[in-house]
């Protein structure tokens, strides 16, 4: 039961084959990540759970293109991936939002950089600007961006950055704990900003987490990572109905799920 | 103290600073009897400024000119050789190291050999005003660049950004703050830089007028001059920090900084 994912699954979007990466060389050399092979459908929802420290960043650079890897292949679309894709979109754990620019225009910057909106900006501002004030409202940030983003909070500060993330409309989205420094109450009501976003617009999402209830609850398929250097352990369809609320995170079967992933990873601590 | 009281005495304490170290310099004065040659009476300073007006002023503007066209160069070469060396790697090692053996070079020693090349007048006094104020426009220009966070980078490059636009949109903007920091350090060592030039040798400005005093033992009218010198000084740091403020109130967060 697997709704949300293409019915004639084809190729996937983005493969990984035996892929590792090292920092360094020599002495120094240390393996980051090992053999990672996975699928991602077009328009599916993964996370990537670990311990600290078991490249799950080092994972999503490799999917964008940011790193090349030490061995084996990395493709978007059937070909191999040779330097920064097009058409990605980034959030991390701080929001990178540019202190100078107001949401506004931090939201259009994507647009001011990606083709083909790069060479119709000028002309399509009008349309442009009225795309960023739909994306605010939808994340609950209408009438905000005029603000400059040092006098958001930390929460509205996150929500900003999504939208920067999406306004370009990508095709992959790489979140890289996005929530993680938000409080509780802020980062449960963002999973479910986030995942309306994910039903409306029905992008292919990599979020990596350590944060195990939030990956069970955003994503369609869960990739837990061992200890460094990084081997994935175990990989988890999660088939609980959408859209999920944060009472479907109190039900057994969300709950049973959370606590299996949660075994895999206190083996790695062993 | 009301809140109200507070911000006023915060506002007049330079003023009350300074008449107060008037007042301790008079004193002195009058108190051991301190010959005019040696350090003339800040009110006696005064009366000579008032008196000879017109010709401070003159020799003023002069200085003010010279500084101000080599502040200008020193931004536009500052500014110019601070995005290179910030941007890449490879013009940074290869530079730096000279650039630091150049500032260290103390620009006295320069002035003589600007005067055998390009005589006297306000040429040497620019180019030493240029030479000695651009030296913080480049290290601060460089620094903006260089500390642009990784993960900002990252958004970029995901975003297909080449490295042009990650300098225009980031890198620029980001050493905005740096630069207008390093205006108002770089502003007053241009100062430096002139009058030491005028001092040196040189038949125009400020340091002319004082040195010509100096040699006919009018200490007032030296004092004067001095005095002329650290007004300047501080409205030319002023106009810069104005400037900063309005250039980059986000780099304040909107505060109003002094």
């Amino acid at each position: 039961m697997t709704p949300f994912m293409p019915a004639s699954s084809d190729t996937p979007l983005v493969e990984l084959r035996k892929v590792s990466l090292a920092y360094g060389s020599g002495p120094a050399r240390m393996l980051a990540l090992e053999d990672a092979t996975l699928d991602i459908a077009k328009g599916e929802f993964i996370a990537v759970v670990g311990p600290s420290g078991c490249g799950k960043s080092t994972l999503m650079k490799l999917v964008t293109g940011l790193l090349p890897p030490s061995g084996g292949e990395v493709r978007v679309h059937g070909q191999p991936v040779k330097g920064p894709i097009r058409g990605v979109g980034m959030a991390f754990q701080a929001p990178t939002l540019m202190p100078w620019r107001t949401t506004r225009d931090n939201i259009l910057l994507p647009l001011e950089v990606v083709e083909p909106h790069k060479r119709r900006f000028r002309a399509n501002k009008a349309e442009y600007i009225e795309r960023v004030e739909k994306l605010l409202a939808s994340v609950g940030l209408g009438g905000f961006g005029d603000k400059f983003p040092w006098q958001l909070s930390g929460g509205m500060q996150q929500r900003s950055s999504l939208c920067r993330a999406l306004v370009h409309e990508p095709e992959i989205l790489m979140l890289d704990e996005p929530f993680g420094a938000l409080d509780a109450f802020t980062r449960e009501e963002l999973w479910s900003v986030m995942q309306a976003l994910w039903l409306e617009k029905r992008f292919t999402a990599v979020l990596v987490t350590h944060d195990l209830r939030e990956a069970v609850y955003l994503a369609d398929t869960v990739y837990v990572m061992s200890r460094r250097p990084g081997r994935i352990v175990k990989v988890s369809k999660i088939e609980l109905p959408r859209p999920r609320t944060l009472e479907t995170t109190f039900t057994a079967e969300f709950v049973d799920i959370v606590h299996d992933l949660r075994e895999r990873i206190h083996m790695e601590h062993a | 103290m009301t809140d109200r009281q507070r911000s006023l005495l915060l506002v007049a304490m330079p003023w009350l600073a300074m008449a107060g170290l008037l007042l301790l310099w008079e004193l002195a004065c009058i108190v051991f009897d301190v010959p005019e040659i040696l350090a003339p009476k800040p009110s006696r300073i005064f009366e000579v400024m008032v008196q000879r007006w017109d010709i401070l002023l003159k020799f003023c503007l002069e200085t003010l000119w010279t500084t101000a066209i080599g502040f200008v160069l020193a931004i536009g070469f500052g500014v110019l050789l601070g995005l290179a060396i910030g941007a890449s790697p490879f013009i940074y090692s290869g530079l730096y190291p000279l650039l630091i053996a150049f500032n260290a070079v103390p620009k006295v020693a320069i002035v003589p050999i600007l005067m055998i090349w390009l005589g006297v007048g306000a040429l040497p006094a620019i180019i030493t005003a240029f030479v000695i104020s651009f030296f913080p426009i480049v290290v601060n220009v460089a620094t903006g660049l260089a500390t642009i966070e990784p993960e900002m980078r990252d958004v970029m490059r995901s975003l297909g950004a080449s490295q042009w636009e990650i300098l225009t949109k980031v890198g620029v903007p980001r050493a905005m703050p740096y630069l207008f920091a390093s205006l108002k350090v770089a502003v007053t060592l241009a100062f430096i830089g002139s009058v030491i030039s005028e001092t040196v040798g040189g038949n125009r400005g400020i340091g002319f007028l004082m040195l010509s005093a100096g040699a006919r033992n009018d200490s007032a009218t030296t004092f004067a001059g001095l005095f002329a010198i650290a007004i300047m000084g501080i409205l030319m740091y002023a106009a810069c920090a104005l400037v900063e403020r309005r250039m980059t109130r986000w780099a304040f967060r909107g505060e109003i900084v002094g």
